[in-house]
């Protein structure tokens, strides 16, 4: 199986990369844009997709601090 | 007295940590591949960027052998200092609390700051007064603390160190430098003890840290 895990930081922590991409885009001309969140991506082949949730939570994120999403890519 | 300071791939103050705790004991580099830590009364993590401080800073070293025993020591009560990436290092493997996120500013800060000694009676700091200021420098991008539970750590006593007024130099809640787990064997903090040890540089209040470890195992 292929899958993505995707990873954002926990609702009500400050998110500096986040607002950071909100004060960057009106320079650039867009306007309209909030409530930014930068997060990470970790895709990978598994052969046994039970283990993802554990690995999740060992390695891929940091459940204090991070949530986290898996799906599947096919 | 014998210190061993673990060296990851990427660690960068293990020299300085062992020149350090060689002004107070002996001390002696330990491989991370190595399980076995041999006759050492107490261990430092120190800083760095391990493993490139890739996916999250700390979190595969967490994993190595070494760190296997180091928690192992830990439980049984021996004293374990994390400096900086020692510090992420001791949090992602669950030996202290909390995490260490990206600095407010987003930039690498590198400053000497004064840090109060909140806590005097851990295995690192009870040659400290509480409410003595050190002088030590920082260097960080990631150091911003962070706890949900933070005001449970403060009601513990487990905040070790705070940044003095106006010099928290990463955003940390509470201006929080370092923390320690609630039998106070563990500590760790961000700024760096071992590179103010030497007149030279500066300041030598960094040595209060590796005394207080020395006074600690001559009190167990």
């Amino acid at each position: 199986m292929r899958a993505r895990v995707l990873i954002r930081p926990k609702e009500g922590i400050l998110d500096p990369q986040g607002e950071a991409v909100v004060r960057a885009l009106p320079a650039l001309g867009f306007s309209g844009v909030s409530n930014v969140h930068v997060g990470r991506l970790v895709e990978l082949d598994v052969e046994d997709e039970s283990q993802l949730e554990a690995m999740c939570q060992k390695l891929l994120a940091n459940p204090l601090i991070e949530d986290y999403e898996i799906q599947s890519v096919g | 007295m014998r210190f061993g300071i673990l060296q990851f791939p990427g660690s960068c103050d293990e020299r300085d940590a062992v020149e350090a705790a060689a002004r107070v004991g002996d001390a002696e580099l330990l491989w991370h591949r190595e399980g076995n830590l041999g006759q050492v009364d107490a261990i430092i993590v120190p800083g760095g960027f391990s493993y490139g401080d890739y996916l999250r800073a700390g979190a595969i070293a967490r994993f190595s052998p070494a760190m296997e025993s180091v928690i192992a020591f830990a439980n049984e009560g021996g004293p374990v200092l994390g400096i900086c990436n020692g510090f992420q290092v001791l949090c992602e493997a669950g030996l202290l609390p909390g995490a260490l996120l990206r600095n407010t500013s987003l930039r690498f800060r590198c400053a000497q700051v004064d840090i109060e000694v909140v806590n005097a009676e851990t295995a690192w700091t009870s040659a400290a007064s509480p409410g003595e200021t050190l002088s030590i420098p920082a260097k960080h991008g990631e150091g911003r603390f962070y706890a949900p539970n933070v005001e449970e750590l403060e009601a513990n006593g487990q905040v070790a160190f705070r940044y003095a007024p106006r010099q928290n130099p990463n955003g940390s809640l509470n201006d929080i430098a370092g923390v320690c787990n609630e039998r106070g064997n563990v500590v760790g903090l961000m700024p760096h003890p071992e590179h103010a040890v030497d007149a030279l540089t500066g300041s030598t209040d960094g040595l209060k840290l590796f005394a207080s470890a020395v006074g600690a195992l001559a009190g167990r």
